[in-house]
């Protein structure tokens, strides 16, 4: 466990908080689009839950694993970082593990925040003087799990792709197409079993089915990154 | 006698058909630093890579620590600090917080970690700046952090791979410096890969040569010079000539005699003795006023076993 935080802290230091105060300004842009900008836009139907509003906020998780996975795992082995590493005492799995916590972690608390402060701004800009959220509220929280499914998703693709990748640049190109590729497949298969799903399912069957599918995909690929990031192959490699 | 901290038996390492490492067999004693020799793409680097258990051996075996390499990589890791070819320090964070990481990895107290960094950072000149991101540091400055960085946990064995490679010779000398001192205060043994002769001479006890995976030689600077160099005889006078060129060059002693800058240099086969060169310089006209006896550089050594390996 030890090892797991040590690598949780090192990669909040080298790849979140790298170079002092410039580091908050991407996520800045980020919070205050999705926190103040767009919620001020949509006013009351910020907190209905549009499907553009869910999208924006899977985009969030895309958006920072996209930046931070390949650079994580294909940037060690380009700035040869990676084989000191290895000759260390820590284990592979703590590595791996921890750069995926890092980052599916930073994409998700920025999601969390952005929604957060979204209803904050609306509440605080509302002049009638009630308060409101989101409602449902349970649309809440599996918006919530959704987008941490999502991050996992990218950030297991993301070290499969990154550990077959020599540089950053092609793991992040590698990874942006695979996203596109696996978006329309799952776009046009969701669009054809759509009628027939809800004819037999209700709404919220429906929901937890997308969930349970995404949480099966993510096991399995990180089942698979764990087996491939071993020290002899990532030696050779 | 004491376990050798390193021991290698009929060691190989094969990459499709290229013998990287071919039957090596290596002790190493405790407490010394040892220079393993060769040119580039000789097996210095897999080798250090086998010796830490990161790659497998096709043929042989080795223990470091008394640990297998093959089975027991995690306790050679732990016990072990490595600078390998790479500096592998991270570049967008601080000086500190590199030493820190590695102080983490290997489990030390947090006291304990301030309190050796700020050692290890002052012994290299390098406190002042342990605030400063890394990459915009020197290659010199880099390389004294990474040779900390192996020291943090007071490993009883290093190994280092080339660290003064791309050095000019004044930061070269600088780092030679700081690791011999470091060494032998700290009492650690050192595997230092090098293709820096005079780098080997200054700081190693025992050297290894390698060419293309074999083992060549190894022995004590001394021992190799001994065995292998070539002994050299320079003398200072006046009236050396041809004639008294082609009486030596006939001398069964004399591997090789010329005149350099009015000096006569001679080199003698085995330990052969000058007494009779220079009686014969004499009779021949020749009036001798100074004779200098050398031993060959461990140089000439290196070039002689890889002009032998190459026949």
């Amino acid at each position: 466990m030890s090892d797991l935080w040590t690598m949780i802290w090192k990669e909040s230091k080298d790849l979140l908080f790298q170079g002092g105060w410039r580091a908050f300004i991407r996520p800045g842009i980020v919070i205050g689009m999705m926190g103040i900008v767009l919620p001020l836009q949509m006013r009351a139907d910020w907190f209905t839950f549009s499907p553009i509003e869910i999208t924006l906020v899977i985009f969030i998780s895309f958006f920072f694993i996209l930046n931070f996975i390949g650079d994580a795992i294909a940037g060690e082995h380009e700035r040869h970082t990676l084989e000191t590493l290895l000759a260390s005492r820590i284990s592979d799995r703590a590595i791996l593990l921890g750069k995926v916590i890092v980052t599916v972690g930073y994409a998700w608390i920025m999601v969390i925040v952005s929604m957060l402060l979204g209803a904050l701004v609306l509440n605080v800009t509302n002049r009638t003087g009630s308060w409101t959220f989101y409602t449902p509220f349970g649309l809440l929280i599996y918006v919530f799990i959704l987008s941490l499914l999502t991050s996992l998703l990218v950030a297991n693709g993301g070290v499969l792709i990154s550990l077959h990748s020599p540089t950053v640049r092609q793991a992040q190109q590698t990874l942006i197409l695979c996203t596109l590729v696996f978006g329309v497949v799952v776009g046009l298969g969701l669009n054809a079993m759509a009628a027939s799903l809800f004819l037999v399912l209700s709404n919220n069957q429906i929901l937890l089915l997308i969930l349970a599918v995404l949480a099966t995909i993510d096991a399995i690929l990180l089942g698979i990154a764990l087996a491939s990031f071993k020290r002899s192959r990532l030696i050779l490699s | 006698m004491s376990e050798p901290i390193i021991h290698t038996e009929h060691l190989s390492r094969s990459f499709d058909a290229v013998k990287a490492i071919d039957d090596l067999s290596l002790e190493i004693p405790a407490g010394i630093v040892f220079g393993f020799l060769g040119p580039n793409g000789a097996g210095k680097t897999t080798t250090i890579h086998l010796l830490l258990g990161l790659l497998e051996p096709t043929r042989g075996q080795a223990r470091v620590l008394g640990f297998d390499t093959r089975t027991q990589s995690d306790a050679i890791h732990a016990r072990c600090g490595a600078l390998l070819e790479f500096s592998g320090l991270y570049e967008r964070m601080s000086a500190e917080d590199n030493l820190d990481l590695y102080g983490r990895i290997n489990l030390m107290p947090a006291a304990n970690r301030k309190a050796r960094i700020k050692e290890l950072l002052t012994h290299f000149d390098l406190w002042e700046r342990r605030k400063e991101l890394v990459g915009k540091w020197s290659r010199g400055m880099k390389q004294k952090l990474a040779v900390a960085r192996t020291l943090i946990h007071r490993p009883p064995l290093i190994f280092l791979d080339e660290p003064t490679a791309g050095f000019d010779p004044q930061a070269a000398a600088a780092l030679h410096n700081d690791l011999a001192s470091l060494v032998e205060r700290e009492g650690v043994t050192v595997f230092l890969n090098t293709h820096n002769l005079v780098e080997a001479e200054k700081l190693c006890a025992r050297v290894g040569v390698i060419r293309q995976g074999k083992l060549l030689a190894v022995g004590s600077p001394d021992e190799l010079r001994g065995s292998k160099g070539t002994p050299q005889a320079e003398i200072i006078g006046t009236g050396f000539n041809e004639q008294i060129l082609t009486l030596l060059r006939a001398m069964p002693e004399v591997a090789l005699a010329e005149l350099q800058n009015g000096h006569l240099l001679i080199n003698l086969h085995g330990e052969s003795k000058i007494g009779p060169l220079v009686s014969l310089i004499v009779e021949s006209g020749g009036q001798v006023e100074e004779i200098r006896r050398d031993k060959a550089s461990l140089e000439e050594v290196f070039l002689t076993l890889m002009e032998e390996d190459k026949r």
